[in-house]
């Protein structure tokens, strides 16, 4: 077994005597394609806030590549080769589609390159390719708060993909969207492990199903079990988790 | 039909032709009180540009342009004041010998270099300017924190240019208009009429500056800052490094536009750093719309022209005509002239005179009457 | 020790200017996220009330009484400068809640027209547009409902109209005529004479206290607690917190959100008159006397963190002391051995305008440790 891609060690996230993560621990391999699943509540996007640095672990290390993440700022851990997106999608509204994908396949990202380099051609076709993907030709030129909710939500996996990190973390990608568009979105991030490594969060256990991927059960901001998707919902916690528990046991 | 009128691009283009006919014939047509006027409102244009640079693309608002804007005028009147003050006692600025001061502080040496003056009108502000903007920015202090401390800032710059008198004349400012430059006064009007050609090369200078940093992906990012900043560091931009960066151009640009009007008004003074001339600033670009620039060169010089010939007239309803147009633009008119010239505005206020007829179909149709809509 | 109780005593009297001043600005922008760049002006309008109400003692009628005026001025200022702001907050505000910058830029707007109306407008003519405004927008309240709604409704509306404005034009014409002084429009600075009681000192400890310092001093704490005590232990406090943090939630649950931003506008607004009374107390009073408290105000709000009334106790008095320290001097008298360039650096910023560049300095040093001020908000909305 390699290296660990990505590994996190006794994180522990405190907001105000609240923890929200209790002694996490979880370690992706390269080119995996992970799932994480959990009751709302259950620290799923605190977790991804500890890894892109938007959340300070009050405990524990994060190590990517076997570098410490913990204390860099959001836009290093960026560059180090971690993308995410969010769990309602935050695009540049007053951008067009095709000015949005731009920013996010620029190779540049400091402020002087940007202003005296032009976009180069393969960039230009990136562009066009990804928003082939997504299918959002037809709009390139929209501004980006015009679109749907489910288009923003395209247009926000298309950016991600379009950063080309080696780390894609995807927060509720499928929210919003039809069956058809989900089983894309699952064809889609399948496609992506192999080169690059997955995780995604979601509820929408079809979905998950779809992915034919490891799934990591968070409860309480601790991992409660990991396993294939059968194996998890047979576990007895599990289904407690989900479908509520007795009073004492609660602790 | 006004629509196609509206959307295509030769209304810029007029405009752009009339401000630049204007420019041409004022010499001619204006007396030089006139034209010395156009000449500082075009420089205030200038400032204006840098506003909108940070205000409309970057969503910075800075209450405290006045700094900059006062610093490249001092800096300017320093020299000038160097310039020609061998004839006095200790061959310093005469203002000197009313505080007994004998030597020159040391501050004052470099500019009895033209050249040095020349860079420090805009490197003294843009390096303050940066100074100042990176110990806010880095903090992640944003919005109205960031306008309230550079209200602050501005504040504490006035208390001390006018409490000083004997580092720079405290409240009385440096007089330029009796200076030498070339071997004429400052004031006179060849000296003028000069000033005013510059200076109307300098806004269009810095329009063409302006519009270079914005267009292309450097100006997309700025957008996107506005937008949504805490997501452009996800995606590896550092918003704090471009932030630093338009906020040092806009104050630079702000030092030019102040070198400019000093020498036009004969005098830089604290006043330039009075709290109600700065947010008069932000108004410009907010009438004339913001993110358009263009609308802050036309906001800057007609509300000032305005305001000279209101002022003229009836003096105290100035402060009520400026008042009510803060809080029309803001309410109603919050994309500003051009920005309500480019959206439906015209078409809508013709509509409600009864001019033109109401659209029948779906406006959305007619609108996206080219793009094929597809599933 | 008699230096340090001096400099202590001056610094409180500093800050409680400062925390009245800024009181009415905090729960604005603390509670409603309102920037209200006007509230300097409503403070000139607390102080003008004040100058007003003072004239009206010195008529024969109020003689005896005359000691008594600041008593009355205070809730009348509280009462000006709150309708004031509610009508402020009902044409203007309103429109623009959700855009902070937008808000400044219009209040700015707002203070502006009124620095100008103050000057261009007779101080009687003034006094009855206020009762105009103040009956018209009670008197609805204070009717039976039945009476609004019944088939008469339009009539009686007009009614109340037509008795404020009738109340205005009494007023006005009344001052007017009895104190020539208020009857014409100046843009002169006006003074407030203390009542005799004000004037001079309390000894006490080898110290000379001043006494409208003290006076204050106790205001300041009454509003402090008062407003505490309304926010936390009140119906509509617990209403208006509950808005703050979710407007439309508290809609749901049938909380009149509109009632509530008149309200807490009102009294943030109130609190700037109660605040000019005070002004009024220290110096002269002129058209730009707001001006030159809002930057302190913000700074306050700024460095004790929003939305925190006890971060801005405490931040005001830090400034306060501050700037007595800083401005005259006293580390120099503290520690007359100073090596000279140390001194002459002390003797440059001991002016209160110098102060002022040193204090900020302060801040923004401050910041850079603390960026949301002494006490953050917390929680996740604050980044979003
Ligand atoms: N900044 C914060 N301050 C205080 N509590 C927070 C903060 N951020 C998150 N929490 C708390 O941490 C817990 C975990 O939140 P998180 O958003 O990670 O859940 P989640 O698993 O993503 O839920 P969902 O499935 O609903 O998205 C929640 O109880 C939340 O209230
Ligand atoms: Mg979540």
């Amino acid at each position: 077994m390699s290296a660990p891609l990505l590994e996190l060690r006794e994180i522990t996230v405190s907001f105000d005597g609240f923890l929200a993560l209790r002694d996490l621990n979880l370690s992706l391999q390269p080119g995996e394609l992970r799932a994480v699943i959990g009751p709302n509540g259950a620290g799923k996007t605190t977790f991804l806030d500890v890894i892109t640095g938007k959340t300070a672990p009050t405990e524990g290390d994060v190590l990517f590549q076997g570098r410490s993440l913990v204390g860099r700022a959001e836009h290093r851990i960026a560059r180090l080769g971690i993308g995410r997106k969010f769990q309602s999608p935050r695009v540049f509204e007053k951008l067009s589609v095709q000015e949005n994908l731009a920013l996010a396949v620029s190779r540049p990202k400091q402020p002087w390159p940007l202003l005296f380099g032009r976009l180069g051609g393969q960039e230009r076709e990136r562009v066009h390719h990804l928003m082939g993907i997504v299918n959002l030709q037809s709009r390139a030129d929209w501004e980006a708060g015009a679109l749907s909710h489910g288009q923003k939500q395209w247009l926000e996996i298309a950016m991600l993909v379009g950063q080309d990190p080696d780390l894609l973390l995807v927060d509720e990608p499928v929210a919003g969207l039809t069956d058809e568009e989900t089983d894309l979105t699952a064809d889609l991030l399948k496609s992506l492990a192999g080169d690059h490594t997955v995780l995604v969060i979601e509820h929408d256990m079809e979905f998950i199903r779809r992915l034919e991927s490891p799934v990591t059960v968070l409860h309480q901001g601790h991992v409660l079990c990991e396993g294939t998707m059968d194996q998890v919902q047979a576990d007895p916690r599990v289904i407690e988790v989900y479908l509520g528990t007795s009073e004492e046991e609660q602790s | 039909m006004f629509q196609r009128f509206q959307q295509s691009r030769w209304p810029q283009l007029l405009v752009w032709v009339l401000i630049i006919a204007a420019i041409v014939a004022a010499p001619a047509v204006l007396p030089v009180f006139r034209l010395n006027l156009l000449g500082r409102f075009l420089s205030l244009a200038i400032v204006a540009l840098g506003i909108d640079l940070i205000w409309g693309f970057t969503g910075l608002l800075s209450l405290g342009q006045g700094i900059f804007f006062a610093l490249g005028g001092y800096a300017a009147a320093m020299y000038l004041q160097l310039n020609s003050s061998s004839g006095f006692p200790n061959g310093i600025p005469e203002f000197f010998g009313l505080y007994g001061v004998k030597q020159l502080p040391a501050f004052w040496q470099p500019f009895h270099s033209p050249l040095f003056t020349l860079v420090a009108i805009w490197l003294i502000p843009a390096v303050l300017a940066a100074v100042l903007g990176n110990l806010v920015f880095r903090n992640r202090i944003k919005g109205v924190y960031f306008s309230i401390l550079t209200q602050a800032a501005l504040l504490v710059f006035f208390n001390f240019f006018n409490g000083q008198q004997k580092l720079i004349n405290g409240t009385n400012g440096l007089k330029t208009d009796v200076t030498q430059l070339f071997g004429q006064m400052v004031g006179s009007p060849e000296m003028q009429r000069g000033f005013f050609w510059f200076t109307a090369l300098m806004v269009i200078a810095a329009w063409v500056f302006v519009r270079w940093v914005v267009r292309g992906r450097f100006g997309d990012v700025l957008i996107a800052i506005r937008d949504d900043e805490p997501r452009l560091r996800f995606a590896g931009f550092n918003p704090t490094l471009f932030k630093t960066i338009v906020f040092a151009i806009a104050g630079g640009l702000a030092g030019i536009g102040g070198a400019l009007y000093t020498v036009q008004s004969g005098i830089v003074s604290p006043q330039y750093m009075t709290v109600p001339f700065s947010i008069e600033m932000v108004i410009w670009v907010a009438v004339g719309g913001r993110g358009t620039l263009v609308g802050a060169i036309l906001g800057a010089v007609a509300i000032n022209y305005a305001k000279s010939l209101v002022s003229e007239a009836m003096p105290q309803s100035w402060l009520f005509i400026q008042g009510g147009l803060f809080i029309l633009v803001v309410t109603a008119l919050p994309e500003g002239v051009i920005g309500w010239w480019r959206s439906d505005g015209p078409r809508n206020l013709l509509t409600r005179l009864g001019i033109t007829r109401r659209i029948g179909t779906y406006p959305q149709l007619e609108l996206d009457g080219q793009e094929e809509v597809q599933p | 020790m008699q230096l340090l109780f001096e400099s202590l005593f001056n610094g409180v009297a500093i800050g409680s200017v400062l925390l009245m001043a800024a009181l009415g600005l905090a729960i604005v922008f603390g509670l409603m996220g309102v920037i209200n760049l006007a509230h300097g002006e409503l403070i000139m309008l607390g102080a003008y009330t004040t100058y007003v109400v003072q004239l009206i003692f010195k008529l024969p009628a109020f003689e005896p009484v005359y000691n008594l005026y600041v008593l009355v001025a205070i809730p009348l200022a509280f009462v000006v400068s709150g309708v004031v702001g509610i009508l402020l907050e009902r044409t203007v505000i309103r429109r623009l809640y959700g855009n902070p910058l937008e808000t400044l830029l219009a209040t700015w707007g707002v203070s502006l027209i009124l620095q100008q109306f103050v000057r261009s407008v007779p101080l009687a003519t003034a006094a009855g547009l206020v009762l105009a405004l103040v009956v018209g927008f009670s008197l609805p309240l204070v009717l039976p409902a039945s009476l609004l709604e019944g088939p008469r409704a339009r009539l009686v509306r007009a009614g109340c109209w037509a008795t404020s404005a009738l109340s205005g034009v009494l007023l006005a014409g009344g001052l007017a005529s009895q104190i020539s002084r208020i009857a014409r429009a100046t843009s002169r600075n006006v003074d407030v004479t203390a009542p005799r009681w004000m004037r001079g000192g309390l000894e006490w400890a080898d110290l000379t206290l001043p006494v409208p310092r003290l006076v204050i001093i106790v205001m300041t704490i009454v509003s402090v607690l008062g407003v505490t005590l309304f926010l936390n232990r009140s119906v509509w406090g617990t209403r208006i917190r509950a808005v703050t943090q979710n407007r439309s939630m508290s809609d749901c649950l049938g909380i009149p959100t509109d009632t509530v931003d008149v309200l807490t506008f009102g009294i943030g607004s109130g609190l700037a008159g109660i605040a000019g009374v005070a002004v009024s107390l220290l110096g002269s009073v002129g058209p730009n006397v707001g001006g030159s408290y809002i930057v302190g105000c913000f700074m306050v709000v700024v460095l004790g963190g929003v939305g925190n009334l006890f971060g801005a106790v405490l931040a005001s008095f830090a400034i306060g002391w501050l700037t007595d320290l800083i401005g005259a001097g006293r580390l120099l008298t503290l520690w007359p051995a100073m090596p000279p360039p140390l001194a002459a650096t002390v003797q440059f910023f001991a002016t209160t305008s110098m102060a002022q560049v040193m204090v900020f300095a302060l801040i923004v040093l401050f910041l850079q440790f603390r960026p949301a001020g002494l006490f953050p908000q917390k929680g996740r909305m604050v980044e979003v």
